[in-house]
């Protein structure tokens, strides 16, 4: 082996399957015309064939020597040039109209429990605009003692709050009901983003309008974009701790996120979180809209479709190791990971590295928020044999994560909506992590 | 009479009324909204058709509007499949009898609108707030109307010579296929709500079913493509060591492994046989190339080559001298 130590910054995508084997066993002296041949730039240099050392430190780069770039070079700032790949992504063959599709987060590689805004999945059912926040208005009518219209100003002069929370779509790895159908966490879980949101919690303005405590059931949220998108939300939900948001993570909403003003409906699925919302209605029967009367709902093996699934359960989701990435070497890992509920607070996260049959309890990253992503960590010391790595989240429900098999006996295959269920990535002797239903 | 203790409760719950109309919480915040401004945004129909506005439309008219401006998305028969899920198939005379779709319960077809939909006043809303896709909202009231009795008519559930109109909506709504088909009976609804199922927090020694369910079949490998392109290029762990452009890979983007295997025919014939075939032959090559983008039949029993238009020449040719050198 090295004397300087793991040489992990190989660019291992160059490697066949004999040479990841010989790196595995040892045999480590190849790396170095591998990396000789090796064309892209972002390949960190090998070591100097006389042993002295890394060139990465024995050769001071140009950035060390050299005088580096002024302040506001990018009044807006941008990732660094080598975070390319981390992209949202389409799902190939899930739609076929950009305007009416979904792209997906790439969870495998972000960090903590927030998402950057320029990353939060995207989900369109007409198109996305980029509204005029002096034109956009606010109409609160119904069963409401004063109809009122707000402009932005008049929303953001209120007392505000600011939340964390997730949100998931109620199709997020719904491709995986039946099998194993896409290959990396973008795809199983990427319709999943976390932020702070600031704004009006909706009570206050369902309060200044004077709304009907008595009769009114049933809020309606309706969009400003062509498909003015609405759901019903019941009131319950509407008067704990619903928002009329404006911000997120610290700047406005992204057009696509619904600038100006979206609905945050933390713990129920995406679809209720109405963007560029125009209009909220007070009611006492809910409104079966399109999207929760013929879409968004779930088919049962009985042939009935439940209506109005709006909670999203308990779920965790391993981001690292997950599907598409290779472990270069045995050793030692954090295997980190997320974790939500729709009902509350996480309360527990269970690590299984042998595919459920033992478990441990993972570290969860500061205090957990209600509705909110939790980040788990444990550690790993890989062996080189094959592993299936689980995880398990429990809720302040006492909520167990379920395994896929349990949720199929009740909900059949075909649902779509609302897989909550354990997610497994294999670990073969190779390094190379897939994608796989153990249970 | 009322006693002095009445009174001043009652005086003081008056006082209270009136503080909270003299001083509203947030003053100078909002404005009272104006009856036509309500009307111009208030345009959602409930399933018991409050806020349906009066109209009317027949088959007839709706056939006209929907060839023009429904059948390049929805088929001319609302059967497309192209762009969207199909809206019309799937339910017979049966369903509008029970109010159920059988088709549903054995799961044989794709689901198509009118498969799902219980309610009618959803397919109204809908149409009339976003279609059609390009241009939502411009289509006037009777129009909708027209358009959604055409729709009904397409799947049998309105006779040809129907008007469909606010007086008659409530009868159509009683020959919806599935129209008994939903439920609200689950724990998704309600925060406090049942959960369908109840895992246990096993630690040690769980039961758990042998061997992998599924795994990601070898056809659908490069379906999202370089996944290499997909991780960050530094960390603990990395790019998938898959080189996306050597011949396996190009044969599972391809979709050559779902009727090819490398060691046993399949739909098609093993590559190993392919090789041992044709290896050395002159020309062989060049042939070859030609039969994977073009297709042929034949050589191999009675189950065609299918042509692969979309196949570029150097690829195939990468994959022809691959699979004939029998480096495999």
């Amino acid at each position: 082996m090295s004397v300087c130590g793991r040489l992990k910054r190989a660019p291992e995508h160059f490697l066949d399957s004999k040479q990841i084997a010989d790196v595995q066993a040892g045999r480590r002296d190849f790396l170095r015309g591998a990396l000789a041949a090796a064309v892209a730039g972002v390949a960190a240099p090998a070591i100097a064939a006389d042993g002295a050392g890394d060139p990465a430190i024995l050769e001071l780069p140009e950035h060390t020597r050299g005088l580096g770039q002024p302040v506001v070079a990018r009044a807006y700032g941008q990732p660094s040039q080598f975070e390319r790949n981390l992209q949202r992504r389409e799902s190939p063959g899930l739609t076929r109209v950009g305007q009416s599709s979904v792209s997906f987060a790439p969870l495998q590689g972000l960090f903590g429990i927030i998402t950057p805004n320029a990353l939060h999945f995207e989900r369109h059912h007409q198109g996305w605009w980029d509204i005029d926040p002096s034109r956009h208005r606010l109409m609160v009518m119904g069963m409401v003692k004063d109809a009122k219209v707000y402009t932005m100003e008049d929303l953001m002069r209120l007392p505000a709050v600011s939340r964390m929370h997730f949100i998931e779509c109620g199709a997020n790895t719904g491709m995986e009901w039946g099998n194993v159908a896409v290959p990396t966490v973008q795809y199983t879980h990427g319709m999943l983003s976390c932020c702070e949101f600031t704004g009006v919690k909706l009570s206050t303005l369902l309060d200044d309008c004077g709304f009907d405590r008595k009769k009114g059931k049933f809020v309606l949220a309706e969009g400003a974009d062509g498909s003015s998108l609405t759901r019903t939300i019941a009131m319950e939900r509407a008067l704990d701790d619903v928002m009329v948001a404006w911000a997120m993570n610290g700047e406005m909403l992204r057009p696509e996120n619904g600038y100006p003003l979206r609905l945050v409906a933390p713990g129920l699925q995406g679809v209720s979180w109405v963007k560029w919302l125009r209009r909220i209605e007070v009611g006492d029967q809910p409104w079966a809209t399109k999207d929760e009367a013929i879409h968004y709902v779930d088919l049962m093996p009985d042939g009935t479709h439940r209506q109005y699934t709006s909670i999203q359960e308990c779920k965790s989701v391993i981001t690292s190791p997950s599907g598409g990435q290779h472990l270069l070497d045995n050793g030692f890992y954090n295997v980190t990971g997320l974790a939500w509920s729709g009902r509350g607070r996480i309360r527990r996260v269970d690590v299984s590295t042998d595919g459920g049959r033992n478990w441990r309890t993972a570290r969860l990253e500061g205090s957990p928020q209600p509705k909110c992503l939790t980040r788990f960590n444990i550690d790993w010391v890989w062996d080189g044999s094959p592993a299936v790595l689980q995880s398990r989240a429990i809720d302040e429900t006492g909520y167990v994560q379920p395994k896929i098999n349990q949720l199929r006996a009740v909900r059949g295959k075909r649902s779509i909506y609302h897989n909550n269920a354990i997610q497994s990535w294999k670990v073969a002797q190779s390094g190379e992590v897939s994608n796989v239903q153990v249970y | 009479m009322c006693r002095f203790i009445d009174w001043a409760a009652a005086c003081a719950a008056m006082m209270l009324v009136f503080a909270a109309d003299a001083a509203p919480r947030f003053p100078g915040v909002g404005r009272p909204a104006t009856p036509a401004e309500i009307q111009a945004w208030d345009i959602d129909v409930r399933p018991d058709f409050k806020g349906l506005p009066a109209g009317s439309g027949s088959v007839a008219q709706g056939q006209k509007i929907w060839d023009e401006k429904c059948a390049s998305c929805h088929g001319t028969f609302g059967e497309s499949n192209e762009v969207f899920t199909p809206l019309v198939g799937g339910t017979t005379a049966e369903d509008v009898k029970a109010g159920r779709v059988k088709a549903l319960v054995t799961g044989d077809v794709a689901r198509t609108t009118l498969m799902k939909v219980s309610t009618l006043s959803t397919l109204w809303d809908y149409i009339h707030r976003a279609m059609p896709w390009n241009a939502p909202k411009s289509l006037p009231v009777d129009e909708v109307y027209a358009v959604l009795a055409y729709l009904l008519n397409l799947g049998d559930i309105l006779p040809a010579d129907f008007v469909l109109s606010d007086r008659n909506i409530a009868e159509a709504q009683q020959r919806l296929p599935n129209r008994n088909g939903m439920t609200r009976d689950h724990g998704l609804w309600d925060i406090n709500g049942k959960p369908d199922v109840a895992n246990t927090a096993c630690m040690k020694d769980c039961p758990v079913e042998a061997g992998v369910a599924s795994e990601l079949p070898d056809h659908a490998q490069g379906s999202h493509g370089n996944l290499a392109e997909q991780q960050r290029t530094v960390g603990a762990v990395r790019k998938a060591a898959v080189a996306d452009d050597g011949p396996p890979a190009l044969a599972r983007r391809n979709a050559c492994l779902s009727c090819h295997a490398i060691d046993k025919k399949l739909v098609g014939p093993a590559f190993r046989d392919v090789a041992a075939k044709y290896k050395g032959q002159a020309g062989m090559e060049a042939k070859l190339v030609e039969k994977l983008r073009h297709g042929g039949s034949g050589a191999w029993g009675p189950v065609p080559m299918p042509a692969n238009p979309g196949l570029p020449e150097k690829d195939a040719r990468v994959l022809v001298q691959w699979v004939l050198s029998g480096g495999l």
